[in-house]
């Protein structure tokens, strides 16, 4: 019998080595897995890269991780004016920062998880986020050629979940967890329950299971429980 | 007189058409959502996956896994649909919104704009901005005429990093609603009070006055709200 199910986030996280590159879902506090955040702070992982489309607000799960200087490198498309770990690693030059507009972050995760070898975006044209990169012309128009992203750990939050590894998500959660499923080498959601399989119908499943190695059912971390943060975003 | 960031707001509502999909961008762009025409159905967008953003919920009534590109709570509209990244930024990069309504730091004549990076912002964030201004039809930007030290914000050539290039389609500022033309910035309305020269005088690109210029009609109030000042 397939059981995808771990016994708590600790396990979840042993995996994870020094140096690894760990994608994280999330927009805001919504989506992402913060008990898993916690379970890695936990364990000390250091010089991780981090892929995820902020660098966290207030002071636990994603911004816990640049308060105790874990983080080496972030690609993220929004480390916003709020993320006051973040920024006080990064104005120390401690982390470095890879800057990617969102629509770009997510097609390079997307180019990762479905075995493409990039593409060309419009997105950054003209901008000093084009430096460096390869220029095409198709049709008239400018693109950059970007590269995919793969991670060896993707950490995804979801609603529920059965013991295939078959997510389901509620309001706005789906944001980058759908995507960043299928960009991993293992991949693991935090669910709020695990459900008996058949529970939900197949019409129903966000994520199927294929993309999901392992998933652990733990409740909502407290700080992402009450109301989100009022970051602004462009 | 001016217009308030609300009245910018306001006059920006009065040209989005019934069955337009649009996505506002933060600061006076999101107080659009306020002033939509109740007889028009317009489906607001937010980049982190909904289509249909309803009002603010009423206090107690937040639902914690709902909320929009502000990261602040969020209702439902009806016909929403709720979806991933992908799918998002498929909206909003392939032209299939019809307007974005961004927040601007400079406007050039040819259309270039600038909104993601103050100039000496210590950590740089980008978010959707330049996808939304690659992929909209119709980018309307919303700001003041004129920055806090007096200066144009309606330029020659952006100093500030740019966002995009050659992809503005309208201005709307607390003075007057100028076009980006293919030639010529084209001033349509100014602000009663004013007069065609002295918007001119307050802007850096050279201005064509359009044949039917007339002043912007925006009431003084509205629900109580502060339009013009």
């Amino acid at each position: 019998m397939i059981d995808k199910t771990l016994a708590d986030c600790k396990q979840a996280v042993a995996p994870v080595f020094d140096g690894a590159t760990v994608m994280f879902g999330g927009f805001g506090n919504v989506g992402m897995p913060g008990q898993l955040m916690e379970a890695l702070l936990l364990q000390g992982t250091r010089d991780l890269t981090v892929i995820s489309n902020g660098a966290g607000s207030g002071d636990f799960a994603l911004a816990a991780l640049f308060r105790e200087r874990r983080v080496r490198k972030l690609i993220a498309s929004f480390p916003a004016p709020t993320s006051k770990h973040f920024r006080e690693c990064y104005l120390k030059g401690e982390v470095e920062l890879e800057l990617v507009p969102q629509g770009t972050l997510v097609d390079r995760i997307r180019a990762g998880g479905s075995g493409l070898g990039g593409f060309y975006a419009p997105a950054g044209v003209g901008t000093e986020l084009a430096a460096g990169k390869e220029t095409r012309v198709i049709n008239g128009r400018e693109y950059l050629f970007e590269l995919p992203l793969h991670a060896d750990f993707v950490f995804l939050k979801a609603h529920r979940g059965d013991r295939f590894g078959n997510l389901c998500y509620r309001g706005t959660m789906r944001n980058f967890n759908m995507v960043m499923a299928t960009a991993g080498k293992l991949v693991v959601a935090e669910v709020e329950e695990i459900v008996p399989a058949g529970s939900f119908s197949p019409e129903s499943v966000h994520t199927p299971g294929i993309f999901v190695d392992h998933l652990v059912q733990v409740a909502r971390h407290p700080g992402l429980a009450d109301k989100p943060s009022e970051e602004t975003a462009p | 007189m001016m217009l308030t960031r609300d009245g910018i707001a306001y006059r920006i509502a009065r040209d989005l058409p019934e069955g337009g999909y649009v996505n506002l961008g933060v600061g006076i762009p999101i107080l659009v959502a306020n002033y939509l025409d109740p007889g028009k159905e317009i489906f607001i967008h937010s980049e982190n996956g909904i289509l249909g953003v309803g009002p603010k919920p009423a206090r107690g009534q937040e639902d914690p896994d709902l909320i929009s590109a502000g990261k602040g709570f969020c209702t439902l509209a009806l016909g929403a649909s709720l979806f991933d990244q992908t799918l998002s930024f498929a909206m909003m990069r392939g032209g299939h919104l019809s307007h974005a309504v961004l927040g601007a730091i400079e406007v050039a004549a040819n259309g270039d704009f600038a909104n993601w990076r103050v100039p000496g912002q210590a950590v740089p964030g980008v978010g959707g901005a330049m996808d939304l201004a690659v992929g909209a039809p119709n980018i309307f930007v919303a700001m003041s005429h004129l920055t806090n030290k007096g200066k144009p914000k309606i330029v020659n050539t952006c100093s500030a990093p740019l966002t995009a290039r050659g992809c503005v389609k309208r201005i709307y500022t607390d003075l007057a609603i100028i076009d980006v033309g293919t030639d010529a910035l084209v001033l349509r309305e100014f602000m009663p009070g004013h007069d065609p020269s002295g918007i001119r005088a307050k802007t850096e690109a050279e201005l064509t006055i359009a044949a039917d210029c007339r002043e912007i009609d925006v009431p003084e109030t509205f629900n109580g709200v502060p339009l013009r000042q």
